[in-house]
């Protein structure tokens, strides 16, 4: 078990949000600690990805506050939350590489717009985190050559070529078969205790997040529902995450009798 | 009173789109301010928006050349006056043909490919990437394609005139015998500076409207509540572009050419 530092990497609270009149997330409280491995879950629809955008000033809020690596970024300007940006990663779900890219200008690009380094120093840069993500001999290939796997591995190389202090990844798992999932699981668990990173990870698997995770949260309809280790998530009664844990559906049978009447009234 | 609400409603989306827009063209004239500066971003736009153009643009400017050297020749013959089809062609073409066909061809083939590639970079999550990456989006994408409009769209025109000059001179001269001498010295009488510079004017402000247009559609095919997010959305913001980027220019052409004469 890995021991949590008290600092914080990222602090949320009080976070309400609204599209139009429909409210999205409704007092989100969290902290991740440094070295802390934390994971949001919830169904489709229930708020992780917006949370993210949100932690990450891809959306603005004008309630609550979000401290990122000590900044509370809703006061930033656009200049102090890009140097802000330059101590994160992000991962995202499809991977997001630049399709008229090779893999390792894609891989590299952070680093020719964010540094002054040589180019011999950045190919060294972009072949290490390339080993780390068994991607070694993709150099050259592009985007549309890689597999599902392979592309969330390209996307999460070039969230940590800046060897970030924060990352994000967005749904690690979604589309993938398991062989790739827990490898990429395993990869997240080595990110951390190598690169000494904290990790938000989205998802919505629970098999994956019960083995990468030191903290859950999940979220149900926009709102927190618990925050804890995987015995305080497993100890619940609270009925939501009981279906989840035990992948429920959510109640929506339909009588037999009363959906054929309904099927056949004119 | 429902038809009133329409109307406000309508007014309403026009005076939000038309604000989006202007923050756009704000933020990108705001990332100029902003290194690192990149030529290979610069010379990869030109080399889209104009080298890989000049074909269609050669090809164009020959056919509307000989359309209107036919058609000039057509009505002058009637009043005896074919010496004045030089004039003729060189100042439609290099007035008002030149620049706003010029920008029509380039609309479509250039305008809805930006639109379209930068549409399919937000719904990618692409745009979020670079924003992540703390690359300023605007800086890194519209800001090349927007210098590269700017500069390679006057060039362009001034490829279409000369050769819609030289595809007139081919009718009128080679087909219809019209003395070469005055198709080309009367075109030198009539065409005055100020005719070139209001062609030039044209074309930098076209291209710049060109590019504008099609990469705000794209860019900001998010805020856009008329329909589908995907591919739908894509497909339905290029076209969207185009028709919005061709009805501005032929409007602007107007506009500039009522305050320049």
């Amino acid at each position: 078990m890995i021991k949590i530092n008290s600092q914080n990497v990222l602090e949320v609270s009080d976070l309400n949000t609204w599209y139009g009149d429909k409210k999205i997330l409704s007092d989100i409280n969290l902290n991740v600690s440094h070295k802390e491995i934390m994971v949001i879950m919830g169904h489709s629809g229930s708020g992780k990805s917006t949370l993210l955008r949100y932690i990450l000033g891809l959306e603005k809020t004008k309630t609550g506050l979000i401290k990122l690596l000590d900044k509370e970024i809703t006061n930033l300007n656009k200049k102090e939350l890009y140097r802000l940006r330059k101590r994160i990663g992000v991962a995202f779900q499809s991977g997001a590489l630049f399709s008229s890219m090779t893999v390792r200008e894609n891989i590299e690009l952070p680093l020719h717009e964010n540094t002054e380094l040589d180019e011999e120093t950045i190919h060294i840069m972009s072949r290490l985190k390339l080993e780390l993500m068994q991607l070694s001999g993709t150099e050259s290939l592009m985007p549309a050559e890689l597999s599902g796997g392979m592309l969330k591995r390209a996307g999460l190389a070039r969230a940590v070529i800046m060897d970030p202090e924060l990352l994000f990844f967005d749904e690690p798992s979604a589309g993938l078969d398991p062989i790739t999932s827990a490898h990429l699981d395993n990869l997240i668990l080595q990110l951390r205790d190598a690169l000494n990173m904290s990790i938000i990870v989205v998802t919505h698997e629970l098999e994956s997040a019960f083995k990468i995770a030191d903290r859950i949260i999940i979220l149900d309809k926009g709102k927190i529902i618990i925050t804890g280790n995987k015995k305080e998530i497993e100890k619940s009664k609270d009925p939501r995450i009981v279906n989840m844990l035990q992948r429920r559906a959510i109640s929506n049978s339909i009588d037999a009798e009363d959906y054929l009447n309904r099927l056949t009234r004119k | 009173m429902s038809s009133r609400l329409s109307k406000e409603s309508i007014l309403n989306n026009l005076l939000i789109r038309l604000g989006v827009a202007g923050i756009f063209l704000y933020e990108t004239i705001q990332s100029l301010f902003i290194p690192p500066y990149s030529l290979n971003l610069l010379l990869k736009q030109i080399l889209f928006v104009g080298a890989r153009s000049i074909l269609v643009i050669i090809i164009a400017g020959l056919f509307v050349g000989m359309v209107i050297a036919l058609q000039f020749y057509d009505t002058l013959v009637r009043f005896g006056s074919v010496s004045l089809l030089g004039s003729a062609v060189g100042l439609s073409l290099i007035r008002e043909l030149g620049p706003v066909l010029t920008a029509l061809m380039v609309i479509g083939r250039t305008g809805s490919a930006m639109c379209a590639e930068i549409g399919i970079m937000r719904v990618d999550n692409q745009i979020d990437a670079l924003e992540c990456m703390a690359i300023d989006p605007y800086r890194y994408l519209i800001f090349p394609r927007i210098l590269a409009g700017v500069f390679c769209v006057p060039i362009l025109t001034a490829i279409f005139i000369v050769v819609g000059i030289f595809g007139g001179y081919f009718v009128g001269v080679i087909l219809f015998d019209v003395s070469a001498g005055s198709y080309f010295q009367n075109m030198n009488d009539t065409v005055l500076n100020r005719d070139l510079l209001m062609g030039f004017i044209k074309s930098i402000i076209f291209g710049l409207l060109i590019v504008w247009i099609s990469c705000e559609k794209g860019f900001n095919l998010h805020l856009d509540k008329n329909g589908a997010y995907g591919s739908e959305g894509v497909s339905r913001i290029t076209t969207e572009a185009v028709v919005i980027a061709s009805i501005t220019i032929l409007f602007s052409d107007y506009l500039l050419s009522a305050l320049i004469l």
